[in-house]
């Protein structure tokens, strides 16, 4: 095998989003020498399509807010399936994370007294979310970007070397975590520019790679949410939890094709935006589930009055948690009562002068107008489900965001699981990044520096790892278990059969029997991606990218419907029509995906073993100083019996 | 009217050892942009077409280029402004060196990032202490919309047209960030014995700028990078370095503060 | 690429066999080898010429306005390129604007001492540098089409340097406009000198003066002095909502440059008319 470069860092962070950065920023100031790898340049993350803000008890608004009734709210958007010690975390930490932006030079809108503005999303009881119009995580992104930039500054009148303690990989994929033993000892990756290999020794690693939205063919992810992190911790050992819950989104544009999927904020409902049916009517008001009853609004009037006057009305059902309204949506849709391009009516229109929406909604305004050629102050948008988040992800301790099982190995971010349980709200996403990814750099560099020798990097892993990168250009010669002289498969092909599968059979509704035939499809997807070949050489060559990202997205399909399969209930982002209910008991059960082979001989041979094993787990006992912020009669809608006494 | 039709596309292909401009017949539908053409070709009929994508929705700033010799985003160009007939010829930016295909090494950008002092926090604030008005963050939050797409430091002549400014010129996206830091309501770098405005023009190439305006004519974003942040920052500069009554009244304000 | 840092140098320097023929610019060594110097295939070329024709239109017939020094007063009414009159060979203006400060030795048109300040606003007016630098010195001449300029310095060192003068210019322009202001409450007068006429001069004189006003109160510099160079509005909300009005007006600084340099000229015009005899000026009242 070639010679492949060798580096030394403390601390490498897969992924330079929100929460890698957020890692690096933490790590590099706790003294580790810290190594940023991402896919694409730095500054791009996906991060920067958060629109609505980020969700922090700051009480700037309104001051009746606090941690608790954020945690509160959190546990009751993710139908109280979260890991309630992150959920803890996350409320009592997110203002700190917010307010330290801004020493690193973030300019979020403004109250009348100079703080920091906060506005209403879904599922949020009061205005919690700190923004800057509509492109708050471009400012998340760019805040954070810039801090790492200044660190380099400071390293740079220190040692004469802006890469001395803090570097920025970018455009370069991670395909494999290495191992000493159990324990992490570096990363194998390539650089996308020239096709090189290179290998980062490290005894701690955070993934911080975002979601799987391109395994579905609807979705408002990037190319690059191709599930890299879950695969990276899964072939690493560690498990991943929840996988079943994926949030769809309830508005992303539906027409022109090109552009399906593209997000619609929430901050539209949010600001006063309604959801009409063909009819004309505002269906949202048919679909407030029994636990929300209370909370929301029966009339339009009582809803219309919210805006101003929160204090004495109930909030419009427009603002229910996305679950609900994607699920609403949907049976409109069905019913016949849809819009010409399949979705449902979301009119700001009728309900701002055009002015106001401009000011509040300018990247909404820009995007409608210049993709769909709809002046959304004139006209309805016409918005549908879209594939936006997944809250299952890498198993982690709620303290250290430590992957269970591999010491060194560390997950933030959406990569990890449990913060969000079975739903995630609006604007907690990116407070998620901060909170988590702080944690995740502080307990990466704590951990680092704690270890008395270094884990070594075996040259046989790094030999493997080279040579499954290479299978793709090799693919036409004859491979064991394919039949001889049959052309490669091509990527791309390969790529878009999955997302329809995964869109059509393991979608926002799922059954029984689609999702066994979505397992069938997927392991003859696996049989046939080993021979995904790919033309031309390793310089820039998207098609050899994607070749090596479908094992990413088949693991983690795999992973999705496997456990959606498993889970016969209906709860937050898991919707089974043969099982419409929201079942108690399942509230205890988490389920756990890791490798059924985990010498990671990738069993592709065997359609029907697959490669994820399941397996169930009780969730910790919510501590009860946390269960007493809520009232009885709502904890009795979701909580078992037995777990109500104990 | 048929919702699709087969269009003549001209990509440049190659690297730095050479490449030309090659021409493809590609299926087009209704409401697409030109990124979703190129997509098509790479599915279709050129896998390893590099290009640099993301979000797709105008907001990441990744997959600028060159369409009709005009530098644009690929992804908020809709086909429907061009003619079914006519050609449409896109090429990688041609400020910058070429990589493969339509990707160019933009890192020259990345390396004038650093050179720009970073946000100086005051020193008497701790974090959440910070209090600022709307009318005075307006300003530089017009700047910070920008999505780093790179089409105005392509597009300014200064340096496409002339590489050996490079090293003395920062460009309008970098020029910018020096206004929108000296116009935050709340960076110290005064105390801190950085002068923004007299740097802007003795370290960062603001006299290069001869404010024909192109950057702001290219930015996807609608920044008016002319008009609010390069021209401010000129007259800035002014008021430090060529402003004779300017440097009297401070001469006079800081013998009459000493008195 | 991968890590930022290193930008790739301009290859060409080191003799790259592949580009033999560098010729600098977009065709440098290490950028997509594409022969042509621009790919646009709009009429990129329409702006930059029509331009420059228009400057060019105003440049040649205010040079033969200037020197003509005659015909630019006709009771009552003053040609805006002759006020204020500075020297004494200037036409008797009945309490117009004569102010012999430069005495009798000036023999030249009186024009081309007043002109200097309002022409070197003008000139350096940051729209106006736009104009000419694209239409005349093809700096470039339009988006993305290479420049033919071997070298280019900007406004980096004399006498581009002196560009950064033109809020004296736009404090010049002020009084200047000042006197126009006089200029065009005289022409509230008959040719008699009687107070409370008016005539199709003064409503030519009127719309002049507020596009000259307009155009000089939405200058940068003017902006900048008047409330862009504050760092907290917030502290000075007249000042601020002083910028705010300069501001909205800025947006329009091209479109004011323009028509208040037609103005000028036809008001100009308008009393070369009057005075040569060409036309008599219609009176209203």
């Amino acid at each position: 095998m070639s010679v492949v470069d060798r580096q030394e860092w403390d601390v490498v962070v897969v992924g330079a989003g929100g929460a890698g950065l957020r890692a690096a920023v933490e790590a590099r100031e706790r003294g580790a020498r810290t190594a940023v790898i991402c896919k694409s340049l730095f500054g791009k993350a996906h991060t920067v399509m958060a629109e609505g803000g980020i969700a922090a008890a700051m009480g700037n608004v309104n001051s009746g807010d606090d941690w608790q009734v954020h945690f509160r709210d959190t546990l009751r958007g993710g139908k109280f399936l979260n890991q309630w010690r992150m959920a803890e975390l996350h409320a009592q930490e997110a203002p700190d994370r917010v307010w330290e932006l801004e020493t690193w030079g973030a300019l979020f809108d403004r109250t009348k007294d100079g703080r920091i503005s906060q506005r209403n999303f879904g599922g949020h009881e009061y205005p919690r979310l700190a923004h800057v119009g509509d492109r708050t995580g471009l400012e998340l992104i760019r805040t954070l970007q810039q801090k790492i930039v200044s660190l380099q500054q400071e390293d740079h009148r220190e040692t004469g070397d802006y890469e001395s303690r803090l570097k920025v990989f970018q455009e370069c994929t991670v395909t494999r975590v290495l191992k000493d033993g159990g324990r992490v000892s570096g990363v194998f990756a390539y650089e996308r520019e020239s096709g090189r290999f290179f290998v980062l020794e490290a005894p701690a690693v955070v993934v911080a790679t975002g979601g799987i939205g391109k395994s579905f063919k609807v979705t408002s992810n990037s190319w690059e949410y191709t599930g890299d992190g879950h695969a990276l911790a899964l072939l690493a050992g560690a498990p991943l939890l929840n996988m079943e819950f994926v949030q769809f989104h309830p508005t992303g544009m539906v027409w022109p094709p090109s552009v399906k999927g593209i997000l619609v904020t929430e901050s539209v409902r949010g600001d006063g935006g309604v959801l009409r049916n063909s009819e004309g009517k505002r269906f949202m008001f048919d679909y407030i589930p029994d636990v929300f009853k209370e909370k929301y609004a029966e009339s339009e009037d009582e809803g219309d009055r919210w805006y101003d006057d929160p204090d004495n009305n109930r909030r419009p059902p427009e603002l229910l948690p996305r679950d609900e309204v994607a699920r609403a949506i949907n049976a409109e849709v069905k019913a016949g009562r849809g819009s010409p391009h399949g979705g449902v009516f979301l009119d700001v229109s009728t309900r701002m002068p055009a002015e106001v929406i401009k000011r509040r909604l300018p990247s909404m305004y820009h995007q409608f107008k210049e993709l769909a050629d709809v002046d959304i102050t004139a006209e309805a948008m016409e918005v549908g489900p879209t594939c936006h988040y997944v809250m299952g992800g890498v198993a982690v301790d709620s303290d250290t965001a430590a992957a269970r099982g591999v010491p060194g190995l560390f997950a933030a971010g959406e990569v990890a699981g449990g913060m969000h349980g079975s739903n995630r709200l609006g604007g907690n996403s990116l407070s998620d990044l901060l909170v988590f990814g702080r944690r995740a750099g502080l307990h990466a560099a704590a951990y680092a520096a704690e270890l008395g020798e270094r884990p070594t990097v075996d040259s046989g892993q790094i030999d493997a790892a080279a040579a499954e990168a290479l299978r793709p250009f090799s693919a036409e010669g004859h491979i064991a278990g394919a039949e001889p002289g049959r052309p490669p498969e091509n990527p791309y092909t390969l790529h878009q059969e999955l997302q329809q599968t995964m869109n059509d059979l393991v979608g926002i509704i799922r059954r029984e029997g689609e999702m066994r035939e979505a397992l069938k499809k997927l392991a003859d997807l696996r049989v046939r991606a080993r021979r995904a070949g790919v033309e031309g050489h390793r310089q820039f060559n998207p098609g050899w990218h994607l070749a090596l990202d479908l094992r990413n997205m088949l693991l983690v399909s795999e992973c999705v419907a496997r456990a959606a399969l498993e889970r016969t209930e209906s709860r937050g982002g898991h919707t089974r029509e043969d099982h419409p209910t929201m079942e108690r008991a399942w509230r205890r059960v988490n389920l756990l995906c890791s490798l059924t082979d985990p010498t990671d001989g990738l069993a592709a041979t065997d359609p029907v073993r697959g490669q994820i094993a399941l397996t169930r787990e009780d969730t910790e006992p919510i501590r009860p100083d946390l269960l007493a912020l809520f009232e009885k009669e709502e904890l009795v809608k979701y909580l078992a019996e037995e777990e109500l006494y104990e | 009217m048929s919702t699709s039709y087969q269009a003549r596309f001209r990509v440049w292909r190659g690297d730095t050892g050479g490449g030309d401009l090659q021409d493809f017949r590609v299926e087009v539908n209704e409401g697409e942009v030109v990124l979703d053409i190129v997509h098509r070709l790479q599915a279709t009929q050129a896998p390893d077409l590099a290009v640099r994508w993301n979000c797709k929705a105008g907001k990441c700033g990744s997959c600028s280029a060159e369409i009709n010799g005009r530098p644009r985003l690929m992804c908020m160009t809709r086909m429907s402004v061009f003619g079914r007939d006519e050609t449409v010829t896109i090429t990688p930016l041609r400020a910058f060196p070429v990589v493969r295909d339509l990707v160019t090494d933009v890192s020259f950008n990345y390396a004038k990032a650093r050179q720009i002092p970073s946000f100086v926090p005051p020193r008497d604030l701790l974090p959440g202490e910070y209090r600022m008005q709307q009318e005075d963050v307006d300003r530089p939050q017009e700047f910070r919309k920008c999505i780093e797409c790179f089409l105005c430091q392509d597009t300014c002549h200064v340096v496409r047209d002339h590489e050996e400014n490079k090293p003395a010129f920062a460009g309008p996206r970098f020029l910018m960030r020096v206004a929108e830091l000296d116009m935050h309501p709340l960076d110290a770098a005064a105390d801190t014995g950085l002068d923004r405005k007299r740097t802007a023009q003795d370290e960062h190439g603001l006299g290069y700028c001869n404010i024909t305006k192109c950057c702001t004519e290219v930015c996807p974003e609608g920044i008016k990078i002319t008009d609010n942040a390069l021209i401010p920052l000129k007259e800035r500069a002014v008021d430090r370095k060529y402003d004779p009554l300017v440097w009297l009244g401070s001469k006079i304000r800081r013998r009459s503060s000493a008195g | 690429m991968a890590t930022g840092t290193e930008p790739q140098t301009n290859s060409d320097t080191s003799g790259d066999t592949h580009h033999t023929a560098n010729r600098g610019g977009v065709r440098t060594g290490s950028r997509a080898a594409i022969a042509a110097p621009h790919l646009r295939t709009d009429r990129w070329w329409l702006a930059p010429a029509a331009t420059a024709a228009g400057l060019l239109a105003f440049v040649v017939y205010s040079t033969w306005r200037a020197f003509a020094n005659e015909y630019y007063y006709a009771a009552p009414y003053v040609s805006p390129f002759y006020s204020p009159c500075l020297a004494e060979n200037c036409a008797p203006m009945r309490a117009g604007p004569n102010w012999e400060v430069l005495g009798g030795w000036w023999g030249l048109s009186p024009a081309l001492i007043i002109l200097v300040f309002p022409l070197g606003f003008r000139l350096t007016c940051y729209y106006y540098r736009k104009a000419y630098y694209r239409g005349f010195w093809a700096s470039p001449p339009a988006c993305a089409v290479a420049e033919p300029h071997k070298k280019y310095t900007g406004e980096t060192r004399f006498p581009l340097i002196l560009q950064n003068l033109h809020r004296y210019f736009f404090y010049a322009a002020i009084l200047v406009a000042g006197i126009l202001t006089y200029d065009t409450v005289l022409a509230f007068r008959d040719e008699t000198y009687a107070w409370g006429h008016m005539g199709l001069g003064t409503l030519v004189f009127l719309v002049n003066i507020v596009l000259i006003w307009a155009y000089t109160l939405s200058c940068h510099s003017c902006r900048h002095i008047v409330g862009g160079k504050l760092k907290h509005f917030s502290k000075h909300p007249v000042r601020y909502r002083m910028w705010q009005f300069v501001g909205r007006l800025n947006a329009r600084h091209m479109l004011l440059a323009w028509t208040s340099l037609v103005s000028v000229a036809l008001a100009d015009f308008y009393v070369y008319l009057v005075a040569s005899g060409v036309f008599a000026d219609p009176r209203f009242f």
